[in-house]
């Protein structure tokens, strides 16, 4: 395995200078695959989204180890792609390819067949030419996961993947990221369900807006760093929303 | 026949005035047509309306300088709606104000000034052109400024097609291949206030942004994808427009209502009938189709 990670030195992102993300260092290894936890509006969305340049930090930085940006794919959550937006599945899937056709060029057939292949493999291939309002939430999480086929990236940066979505669309998309782990690629997941986590993922990192502790998913995952995490969300009146659920079904 | 021909191709061949009327609606729904399907998609139809009204004290200041020309009066509209539009961006992004309140705020003020130089400076027949427009006057030189205008609009929609799509759809996306969002983003505006003026010459301030809007939410509701709205749109607004101007031929109506009117019939006609939810589609539903399984 190259050394292909992504360093975080003592990186702070605010908003109105009210931190979302505290001083958080450390390094995703090339290959790894973690699940990033913690109460709502712990910040771990907004991590993310400073690691693929959507954010900028206001303090620290994201250092790409041996990777370009064009090697990172981001998997948005859904309520942040316009989904009623007149274009077909296919070419919503097509613009994954951007890094090899950038703004201009018109997509050859190996291109096409690309898309068309990753089509298949999310089990979308007789939607292509629907528009993408025609999908349920579970085809348009399917068509997201195709564009990131696509895109073909070393990095992959998931936004909870299996947010609302049926447990035969969650258990389809799943194999499809532990396929990229496999392939040795590196894995950056949001998730929810700690069941999930524990039984797919051998890294995890758990915060609150600073991070409260990052390594193997059995070290950090113990009911005292969870305690600490609930704690921290309800210590900032105004905005702690209480830990997950989940969090406190883990505890009881 | 003589009487179709004398109703419908006459007017157009027989009167220099309504053909090149009829040509430079040609080349404003070529332009407007896929600007407003853009505005549309990027929820930003009442921007449109407001930068119309902001762009009025341009023009007038381009008459106190230069007189009724045509010129003078489009770069002064280019010149203070582009400054409107930059101006409500920047407040947006330094101070709490969200985009469409600061941008209500500036084009307010700049129609409230462009009002009282007419007023104060002009008479009240030049506050009329600048009002409804002047599309039965259309003078060679306006057409050229029209098609010139049309022409770029196509060929900067052309170029930044993808990232202006890739930006609607998914921002966030676009930023992760690198950004150049707010880029796109300005040029387009740059287009709409081009178009504006193009549209302001022909049909005047408060109807302009008409033959912008009205077609492109009405195409919404029978096209599906971004390419094929703008065709419908500018279909549309070519239609209009011809039905519009033979219409205020024919009755004595002033074009640019004529023109517009018809437009908004079409809107509500989409409304109705459209083929991608409209009213008689949605509440009085085909049977839907009952497939063959095939195997097992």
């Amino acid at each position: 395995m190259t050394m292909k990670g992504i360093r975080l030195d003592d990186l702070t992102v605010s908003f109105d200078r009210e931190p979302a993300v505290h001083h958080v260092s450390g390094t995703f290894a090339g290959g790894s695959m973690t699940a990033i936890v913690g109460p709502n509006g712990a910040g771990k969305s907004t991590l993310l989204k400073a690691m693929v340049g959507i954010v900028e930090p206001d303090q620290g930085r994201v250092v790409l180890e041996g990777l370009s940006r064009a090697e990172l794919g981001y998997l948005p959550q859904l309520a942040e792609v316009d989904r009623s937006f007149p274009i077909t599945v296919s070419d919503a899937v097509g613009l994954g390819l951007w890094h090899r056709i950038g703004l201009f060029r018109a997509m050859t057939g190996g291109e096409g067949a690309i898309v068309k292949a990753a089509l298949q493999t999310v089990g979308l291939e007789a939607m292509a030419k629907r528009s993408i309002g025609a999908l349920s939430v579970g085809q348009f999480q399917r068509l997201l996961f195709a564009r990131l086929i696509v895109q073909d990236p070393q990095v992959l940066l998931l936004d909870e993947p299996f947010a609302a979505l049926d447990e035969r669309t969650t258990g389809d998309l799943l194999g499809l990221v532990l396929d990229w782990h496999r392939q040795g690629r590196t894995v950056i997941a949001v998730l929810h369900e700690l069941d999930q986590v524990e039984a797919h993922f051998p890294a995890c990192l758990l915060m609150a807006r600073e991070p409260i502790a990052w390594g193997s998913t059995a070290s950090v995952l113990t009911p005292a760093n969870l305690r600490k995490a609930r704690g921290l969300a309800q210590d900032r009146p105004g905005e702690a929303k209480a830990a997950l659920p989940a969090m406190a079904a883990e505890l009881s | 026949m003589t009487d179709l021909y004398g109703l419908l191709i006459e007017p157009w061949i027989a009167y220099g005035f309504m053909g090149r009327a009829l040509v430079a609606c040609l080349a404003l729904s070529l332009g407007c047509g896929s600007i407003g399907i853009f505005l549309v998609l990027r929820r930003m139809s009442l921007m449109g309306d407001a930068m119309s009204h902001a762009i009025l004290p341009g023009a007038a200041l381009g008459y106190l300088a230069a007189g009724f020309s045509l010129w003078s009066m489009s770069l002064g509209g280019l010149i203070v709606g582009l400054t409107v539009a930059i101006l409500a961006g920047v407040v947006s992004r330094v101070t709490a104000l969200k985009e469409d309140a600061s941008l209500a705020g500036f084009y307010l003020m700049s129609l409230a000034v462009g009002v009282l130089i007419i007023s104060k400076y002009g008479s009240n027949i030049d506050l009329l052109h600048v009002l409804f427009g002047t599309i039965l006057a259309v003078d060679t030189p306006s057409l050229l400024l029209v098609s010139g205008i049309a022409t770029v609009t196509l060929l900067t929609l052309a170029v930044i097609y993808r990232p202006l799509i890739c930006e609607c759809f998914d921002p966030g996306f676009l930023r992760t291949m690198g950004g150049g969002g707010s880029l796109f983003h300005i040029i387009f505006l740059i287009l709409v206030v081009l178009n504006l003026v193009a549209g302001f010459q022909a049909l005047g301030t408060l109807m302009a942004v008409g033959l912008m809007m009205l077609p492109a939410a009405a195409a919404r509701l029978w096209a599906t994808e971004v390419w094929s709205l703008c065709l419908v749109a500018t279909a549309i607004a070519f239609l209009s427009s011809m039905a519009g101007l033979l219409i205020s031929f024919h009755v004595n109506l002033p074009s640019g209502p004529s023109i517009i009117l018809v437009a908004s019939l079409a809107y509500l006609g989409s409304i109705l009938f459209g083929r991608n939810g409209g009213l008689v589609k949605r509440y009085f539903p085909q049977p839907h189709y009952h497939h063959r399984h095939q195997g097992g």
